[in-house]
């Protein structure tokens, strides 16, 4: 059997994944997630009387913490496979990813373990996202003065 | 190829369960259960060694010998280095052969075994194999706390280990052929989809075995596949009607699909391992076997030869299947 063939043969038996109810759950996830974020600004900002900014700052800080302290209790893994693209593109996604990659190399020490290891699923979200800000910020500078 | 042999028996055989396995439909069958994955162990790995250790020495106190009463052993997990079967076996004072060939280990190992045994090198022997569901998403995958949707053709690989003693004295069970497979690409990429990946090298197996021992599929009680999975299992139906005109009723199952509760659990596409054909085999197929409800039983280990590293480089995953003839003689 010619490799084009065996290939249609498996894709027959494939079974479809749902794309629709898999992009409306992460709508509806991802939705919450940035109603929290609200809730959690408009909170710190009403209670600690602060500025929009310094409360967005704490509100990404509260989002990572409780990521990374899901991650590690163990049942974060579950609702991210769950709720797909609606929980692991915002940050919580980044800590998760930065957390479990911790969590799993922990037995191979501080330096050679965690230290070489915690960006290795997140390692590509920082280097690309460095090099974006800086082409962008470039873009920014030369067309539209800064 | 294919090898006859006339003296290799199975003595005895042992099985260590861990987590989901465990709650399967087979979870009265097994000799140990490990209820998680850790077992007071402090790591995944050491786990896993605990469990072949554990699955030797109860084929060692079933079939009442020492460990030097033992000729030596084929031992094969999934680690790089099979480094679980070196350590377990460190402790041990058998003679030792690590192999691998991913999930077609459990037939490779006994027909190597059993043709030193058949040579009348050696008396007896032991083939262990084990695999760990974490140790192997570790490796192959992902981070074990790392959730990323997977897709349904996914395989969820086993957690245990087993062993089997093989003799040159007669027991009611009889290792009668053996088949090696070939190493077949069919280009499929798509690490979530193992069946796929075997299957070809499966039905090349099956289509060898049966034109060399000139036997029908009607001849065999059952014929059973490695860890095709529930989707690859239908691949593998249409793939060897069309390729080589054989035609599987229903004397042909998939130990992936039999091991796991598919109503409770999110198991995905079935189990696999090295250790998933040999804890359905060994669990339940030889006492059937030793109650005569099934006589003749061809066993086909497949196996993905996949490296993390080929596949980010975007080459696809070689596969290869052996063969072993078991009857009730």
């Amino acid at each position: 059997m010619e490799k084009k063939e065996y290939q249609k043969l498996t894709e027959k038996y494939s079974p479809k994944e749902n794309k629709l109810k898999n992009a409306i759950i992460a709508f509806l996830i991802g939705g919450l997630v940035g109603i929290i974020g609200q809730a959690l600004v408009d909170l710190y900002m009403n209670v600690g009387q602060i500025s929009q900014s310094e409360a967005t700052s704490l509100m990404m800080v509260t989002l990572i913490f409780l990521s990374c302290l899901f991650t590690a209790l163990g049942f974060f893994d579950n609702w991210v496979s769950k709720a797909g693209a609606g929980l692991f593109i915002p940050i919580s996604g980044f800590a998760h990813a930065t957390t479990s990659s911790a969590l799993e190399y922990k037995r191979e020490g501080l330096v050679m373990g965690i230290g070489s290891n915690i960006f290795k699923l997140s390692g590509s979200v920082i280097l690309y996202g460095v090099i974006a800000a800086y082409v962008f910020g470039i873009i920014r500078f030369v067309f539209f003065g800064g | 190829m294919n090898i006859k042999f006339n003296n290799v028996y199975v003595q005895e055989v042992s099985t260590v369960a861990g987590p989901f396995v465990i709650e399967g439909p087979l979870k009265d069958k097994f000799d140990k259960k490990f209820i998680d994955f850790y077992d007071g162990e402090k790591t995944f790995e050491m786990c896993e060694m605990k469990e072949l250790q554990e699955a030797i020495q109860i084929l060692l106190d079933k079939t009442k010998m020492q460990q030097e009463d033992i000729d030596f052993a084929i031992s094969a997990d999934l680690m790089n280095q099979s480094t679980i079967s070196n350590f377990a076996y460190s402790k041990l004072e058998i003679p030792y052969l690590g192999v691998y060939n991913a999930c077609a280990s459990m037939c490779e190992s006994i027909l190597l075994a059993s043709s030193i045994i058949e040579n009348k090198s050696a008396k007896n022997a032991i083939c262990s194999t084990s695999s760990h569901n974490m140790t192997a998403e570790r490796q192959f995958r992902n981070p074990v706390e790392y959730g990323a949707p997977k897709p349904k053709t996914t395989t969820f690989t086993v957690t245990g280990a087993t062993g089997i003693m093989l003799t040159s004295n007669k027991t009611d069970i009889k290792v009668t052929s053996a088949t090696v497979g070939k190493v077949i690409d069919m280009g499929v990429m798509n690490v979530f989809d193992m069946g796929s990946v075997m299957t070809p090298s499966a039905g090349y197996t099956l289509n060898e075995h049966l034109k060399q021992t000139n036997t029908n599929v009607s001849d065999y009680d059952l014929i059973l596949t490695g860890d095709l999975g529930i989707y690859g299992k239908q691949i593998f139906k249409e793939y060897c009607y069309k390729e080589y005109g054989i035609k599987l009723e229903d004397n042909y199952d998939d130990s992936a699909t039999r091991i796991y509760d598919f109503n409770s659990e999110d198991i995905y596409a079935g189990g696999s391992g090295p250790s998933c054909l040999p804890l359905v085999v060994y669990s339940d197929i030889i006492p059937r076997m030793r109650n005569k409800e099934l006589k003749k039983v061809l066993l086909i280990a497949t196996g993905a030869l996949m490296s993390p590293t080929t596949c980010n480089q975007k080459l696809s995953i070689p596969s290869v299947s052996h063969a072993i003839c078991l009857e009730v003689i």
